[in-house]
């Protein structure tokens, strides 16, 4: 299955890349995306993460197709 | 109900005017109150002089949010309308950032609305702040307090 990943702001900086795409076998969670892209680079503490546009934990499993986000915290307004 | 998001600077004032010229049509003599937040850049944070800042967001999913706590507070309160502006892009010192309006019959919920709209954004609008100061670019990393 194809998983679509973002990043944004300031981890999307130190990343160096916007986006990623992952080509996954088996059951995968938000954890399990993060820890195949980036095996050497723990997930940064406060890390915000979602699936889909919606706000989601780390053990939440991952369908074919969908888009994972990984964002830190949000200042609007 | 209007939730946008703004590229280029507006005035709260006046688009104020503009929505509540059509919601005195739509709603004649019903509103007894509204509350109103306006949010402005400040040419200082934590202590430095700040000369611009940028406004990322995730589109799809800051509309998305933005709209859902804009209904919340329909559930929560008699609301009888609502304006939620919020800037992406380039902004300069002064411009306004964020404007929130919600009309309703009497003051209490207008003021409760208004300001769980307000925080809610704060906490859940994916939206990210990047300062341009002396000592070059900067992401705010969280939001003060209130």
């Amino acid at each position: 299955m194809v998983v679509h990943i973002k990043y944004f702001a300031s981890l999307r900086d130190r990343l160096g890349r916007a986006e990623d795409r992952l080509d996954a076998v088996g059951e995968v969670t938000v954890a399990g995306v993060w820890a195949a892209l980036w095996p050497e680079t723990p997930l940064p503490p406060n890390t915000l993460t979602a699936v889909n546009m919606e706000y989601a934990g780390p053990e939440q499993s991952v369908r074919d197709g969908d888009e994972v986000a990984f964002f830190p915290p949000v200042t609007g307004g | 109900m209007k939730v946008e998001l703004r590229a280029s600077p507006f005035g709260p004032l006046l688009e104020l005017g503009c929505y509540q010229a059509g919601l005195d049509q739509r709603l004649p003599g019903q509103y007894g109150a509204m509350a109103i937040f306006i949010g402005t850049m400040r040419d200082f944070n934590e202590g430095e002089a700040v000369r611009g800042m940028t406004l990322e967001h995730y589109p799809g999913m800051t509309e998305r949010h933005l709209q859902r706590i804009v209904e919340a507070a329909f559930q929560e309160w008699p609301l009888l309308d609502a304006l939620v502006l919020h800037r992406i892009g380039a902004l300069r010192p002064n411009d306004p950032i964020v404007l929130v309006a919600v009309w309703s019959a009497h003051r209490a919920a207008a003021f409760a609305a208004c300001q769980f709209i307000m925080e809610e954004l704060k906490s859940k609008a994916p939206f990210w702040k990047r300062e341009e100061t002396a000592d070059g670019p900067r992401w705010v990393e969280h939001n003060t307090p209130g």
